[in-house]
């Protein structure tokens, strides 16, 4: 449990330009080495020594991102342990990429707080500071477990649950059998247990795709910028645009190729809707006409509406009020400086205060206003920093690739005609990951669904 | 008034499985032991049903014997049928059962106990026990008798407090009508132990003789019996004796519906827990009730009495019913009933008041085992009852306590669920609470635990130099077949002859073995052992090379957790100094008290942040406290 080797993100994430993952462990280097291609291997070069190369996925060759891979050996590292640090674009999508990749390849996401932990134990930390390191533990755990509870949203951790109970009620029949042979309970076949692995498996394949899609994270918060022509709507793109760095990069093949479609707000990136239109003319509406400016509203995660502060409001935006008022938005009334002329009663009584933003987007004024509330919006102000919402995310995946490696074993394993007590060991692996997706693994749970799924004993 | 009647290094209150263990194991490793028992009669009794064994509980016995115990060879000496249970599934979950002449196994239990030497068996109801500034330093007997230990272990089954219950009858009393144990629970309870209740029952027994098996289904013995014991060389004298399979009827199950009320079960009579592992007929009627019939095993109890254990009738209804459901079932029409079904109630231990070690932690030098702990079944009474006598013989003997690991045994799995979780129903092993079922083997029990056996002194030398002759034969061999190549056309007649694909290339003959057609005796005859191998050493050399893949991923995670179990946490701490830890971390870590950091990560309530914190905790409380000590 100490000696494995750990990876997490240790840069505050998506809102500088380089993010460090940072690997620790005694196989760190060797585990590291096939996913990089560096001039000379990663297990050859001296310690304490920077490599520019690329993360390659070993599976299809495919860069991932262009990196500089620091290798630094036991024990003058932070953790003395061998340390692998790799500094790769920062953002969340490069970042996510390098870091699902070494989940991928048999290293662990840290536990909260646990380089300090190892650091500690491995007499790299003063004694002296064994409190505030416990108390570093216990902060981040709960700070971790709180957000994780929240990030398992309801679908997956149904869907997981299902997933569970399907391959637990196999498990139990498997155990009976095993446990019971002479009662008068049906032999669980091979079949019987190829179905059930395949059916999981395509159930686990359908969570994956949905998570890698990566909801909010990989596809980002889908944005649409609202207002009649002449509110500043461009402005305010540019103006985002630059005071935070596009998250994502123009190296060909490593991420996506038009940039201008994501901007990165206090680490969460928006995908603005029509973006090219709102570049290329402030007159969206009037341009693609108000039918299709809603059918752009209908798929928006956040609507910005875009007021001017000295302009009173016409039918239209009236009408867009109403609208969007019950969703994800924000009613940015722009042009602050100048003398009032719009309603801002009328602005009140439709947003609740922290969803209107006052700002001036000419002079720059109010973006950090406007950043905090699209962050509380989404993350309940929990965002900056650490981004957890996105580590416990890269965990799902992790632990979902993982049972669906187990129950490929299994499956394998049946069709060889494998005893069925060894096909279990992997079926219960796989079980065991998913129940880490929803915090719930207890043995007893199996023993519990034995007794009530099958009638037993003497 | 007390007297003082004798001094021992070791007392072993009651003469169940578990005190039998507990007796041979303390005298055999040269302490001066006594074993108390109610009855002589009911010396290594067996109150529910004639048999052994079976996954997990035969997996128990063998590593009994392993170990040096007497069970396994007690069976061998005195069964009447012998299966091998499991044999179209994986060897992880083979497992031996035998059906056991009761009668005869009491017997020579009882004999093995007179002719040991430093033991000293007698008959008297245990009431008191002495304590002293919270040492246990022995016992007093209802007639006044005082025994004197350095050591006492408490192994009094279902007998504290035992109350019967058939129908609406109940009356004190322990198993099969014996007297309960009243004075000696509530002596517990005045000690502060916490107790709870628990309950389990037995179905009735009939007369052979009203018994029409042609309307049974007969279930022989094996053909070719193994043995529990390493030791045993043969077969005990007789025929094997067939048990017979029939099925309640939907008229037993109409019987039931239509009494109900007055079963105890369901009118509040019963106040115990009782387990989910051993359900009454009443029970599993409520409970699954869409299931048109129950399987009953027709077992004898012994071989010279005619007198039937009806397995799968366990009911606590009151007599004339069970006399109904009984001829309800087809072949029991004129069943004679000769002993009642009944349901019991007793007192149990909490486990987890107890160490590993199955010292109490609340009074030194006292330790229990067997059903006072919590379980249910003869084979975990047993197991508790010889690490019991270990530990209680060590602690004498001023050495270090012996602690099987999870990873080591399913007495291992046993004894840490039990003081690490607790249970709240009697505990029945199952192998699927072992998390390294493919090693633990019922095949590789003396390969586990011999060793060890033999270290703590009740594996003689002989045995001993047999056990490793076994083990080098078996890693010559492996090494043989990993080095030897065999050619492809060498190997064709061979692979032909069982469908498998032909070789390309020539391969090592491990390589061949590993294909699910291919066994032992094909290597064997394409390339024999410059020795010839036993039966059981090429069954070893089998399954470490077909399951090696399995086996090496099991053996990792062994590997990891050892580092969790090699993490000592003191004795002394005070888990209110832990900063940082969770409240529900603190409350179950004082309570339970863990002896090592990898028994703590098993602690209901306790997460991996409550371990780092507890990691890091200890790491300064060493060293702090090693510098205060140089």
């Amino acid at each position: 449990m100490i000696s494995d080797t750990i990876a997490a993100i240790s840069t505050p994430l998506g809102e500088g330009g380089i993010a460090v993952i940072r690997v620790s462990g005694k196989e760190a280097i060797q585990l590291v080495e096939p996913l990089v291609r560096t001039k000379q291997k990663l297990s050859e070069v001296p310690s304490h020594t920077v490599h520019y190369g690329f993360v390659v996925d070993p599976a299809n060759g495919e860069k991932v991102d262009e990196v500089l891979v620091t290798v630094m050996r036991a024990p003058k590292t932070f953790t003395r342990e061998d340390v692998v640090e790799i500094s790769c674009h920062g953002g969340i999508l490069p970042v996510k990429k390098v870091l699902d990749l070494l989940l991928k390849h048999g290293i662990r996401l840290a536990e909260p707080g646990e380089f300090t932990k190892r650091a500690f134990l491995n007499g790299r930390i003063d004694l002296s500071q064994a409190e505030a390191v416990m108390d570093l533990i216990r902060s981040k755990s709960d700070r971790a477990y709180a957000q994780a509870l929240k990030q398992v949203d309801g679908q997956l951790s149904r869907k997981v649950r299902e997933l569970r109970q399907l391959l637990v009620e196999l498990m139990a029949h498997i155990e009976v059998n095993i446990d019971y042979p002479e009662h008068d309970v049906e032999e669980v076949t091979n079949r019987t247990i190829r179905e059930h692995c395949e059916r999981a498996l395509v159930q686990i394949d359908e969570l994956l795709k949905t998570a890698e899609r990566g909801k909010i994270l990989r596809e980002g918060v889908v944005t649409a910028i609202i207002g009649r022509p002449n509110a500043g709507k461009s402005s305010l793109l540019n103006l985002l645009a630059r005071e935070n760095r596009a998250i994502v990069t123009d190296i060909p093949g490593t991420t996506r190729d038009v940039i201008e479609e994501y901007v990165n707000v206090a680490g969460i990136p928006l995908k603005l809707l029509d973006t090219a239109g709102l570049r290329e003319t402030d007159d969206v509406v009037e341009q693609i006409g108000v039918e299709r400016s809603l059918q752009a509203l209908s798929q928006a995660d956040l609507i910005l509406l875009v007021l001017n502060y000295n302009e009173r409001l016409n039918e239209e935006e009236r009408r867009i009020i109403e609208q969007v008022r019950t969703r994800q938005s924000l009613a940015i009334i722009n042009k602050k400086d100048l003398p009032r002329q719009l309603e801002m009663e009328e602005v009140y009584a439709a947003f609740p205060p922290e969803r209107v933003v006052e700002m001036s987007v000419l002079h720059e004024d109010g973006v950090e206003r406007l950043e905090k509330a699209i962050a509380d919006m989404f993350f309940s102000g929990s965002i900056q920093g650490q981004d957890l919402s996105y580590v416990s995310n890269a965990r799902h995946i992790a632990e979902l690739e993982q049972a669906k490696a187990c129950l490929k074993e299994a499956l394998a394993a049946a069709e060889q005609l494998v005893p069925i007590d060894m096909i279990q060991i992997d079926v219960r692996r796989a079980w065991e990951h998913l129940g880490e997706i929803i915090g719930e693994n207890v043995s007893e749970s199996l023993i519990d669904q034995i007794f009530s799924q099958f009638c037993l004993g003497k | 008034m007390g007297f003082k009647a004798g001094e021992y290094d070791v007392i072993v209150i009651g003469a169940g499985h578990a005190g039998c263990e507990a007796a041979l194991a303390a005298a055999r490793m040269g302490c001066n032991t006594l074993l108390v028992t109610m009855s002589l009669d009911m010396v290594a009794f067996m109150p529910c049903n004639p048999s052994i064994g079976g996954p997990a509980k035969g997996h128990v016995v063998r590593e009994i014997d392993a170990l040096g115990g007497e069970m396994g060879r007690n069976i061998d000496k005195t069964y009447i049928q012998m299966r091998m249970l499991n044999t179209g599934k994986g060897p992880a979950v083979q497992a031996l059962r035998a059906q056991l002449d009761k009668f005869l196994y009491q017997h020579t239990m009882k004999e093995t106990l007179e002719k040991q030497e430093n033991l000293t068996l007698r008959q008297a109801m245990v009431e008191e026990l002495i304590v002293e500034n919270g040492v246990c330093r022995g016992v007093v007997t209802k007639t006044g008798a005082e025994y004197y230990a350095k050591t006492t272990v408490l192994t009094t089954g279902t007998f504290l407090r035992g109350r019967v219950i058939i129908g609406e009858c109940s009356y004190e009393s322990g198993p099969n009508n014996q007297q309960p144990s009243v004075r000696l629970s509530e002596c517990l309870s005045e000690l502060g132990f916490k107790l709870v209740r628990f309950k389990t029952g037995t179905p009735p027994r009939i007369h052979k003789d009203s018994i029409d098996f042609s309307k049974t289904e007969i279930q022989p013995g094996d053909e070719n019996p193994k043995f529990f014991s390493y030791e045993t060389e043969s077969p005990p004298p007789g025929e094997q004796l067939p048990c017979w399979l029939t099925y309640t009827s939907p008229e037993t199950h109409e019987i039931i519906q239509k009494n109900l009320h007055r079963a105890p079960m369901y009118s509040g009579a019963i106040e115990g827990i009782g387990t989910r592992y051993c359900p009454s007929i009443e029970d599993k009627i409520v409970r699954f009730s869409d299931k048109p019939k129950h399987q009953i095993f027709l077992e004898p109890e012994g071989r010279y009495t005619s007198e039937y254990y009806v397995q799968g009738l366990s009911t606590s209804m009151p007599e004339e019913i069970q006399l109904q459901m009984l001829r309800s079932v087809p072949g029991l029409e004129n069943a004679k009933m000769m002993r009642t079904g009944y349901a019991i109630e007793y007192d149990v231990i909490v486990p987890s008041q107890l160490w590993p070690t199955l010292e109490t932690k609340l009074v030194e030098n006292l330790f229990t085992a067997g059903q006072v702990n919590g379980t249910s079944g003869y084979e975990e009474a047993a197991a508790q009852g010889i690490m019991a006598g270990i530990n209680a013989a060590r602690k004498v003997q001023g050495k270090e306590p012996v602690i099987i690991q999870r990873s080591q045994g399913y007495i291992g799995v046993l004894i840490d669920d039990l003081v690490t979780k607790g249970t709240n129903e009697p505990y029945r092993l199952l192998t699927s609470r072992a998390e390294y079922r493919l090693l633990l083997r019922h095949d590789n029990a003396d390969m586990r635990l011999t060793p060890l056996g033999y270290e703590i002194g009740l594996i003689s030398e002989e045995r001993y130099q047999k056990f490793l002759r076994k083990k080098r034969n078996i890693e010559t061999e492996i090494n043989r077949l990993k080095t030897t190549k065999v050619k492809p056309d060498e190997a064709a007649p061979i692979l032909e002859e069982v469908e498998s694909s032909p070789l390309q290339n020539s391969t090592s003959l491990d390589n061949l073995l590993r294909r699910p057609e291919i066994k032992y005796e094909h290597i064997e005859r394409l390339s024999p052992a410059p020795e010839p191998l036993t039966e059981e050493e090429k069954e070893q050399v089998e399954i470490q090379i077909k399951y090696a893949g399995y086996i090496e991923k099991q053996m990792q995670h062994v590997e990891r957790m050892r580092q969790m179990e090699k993490k000592k946490i003191p004795a002394d701490i005070d888990y209110n100094d832990v900063k940082g830890l969770s409240v529900i971390a603190q409350q179950k870590l004082s309570e339970i008290r863990p002896l090592s950091i990898g028994q703590a990560s098993r602690i209901a309530g306790v997460s991996p942040a409550d371990i780092s914190i507890l990691l890091v905790y200890l790491e300064s409380y060493n060293k702090v406290t090693a510098a205060r000590n140089s």
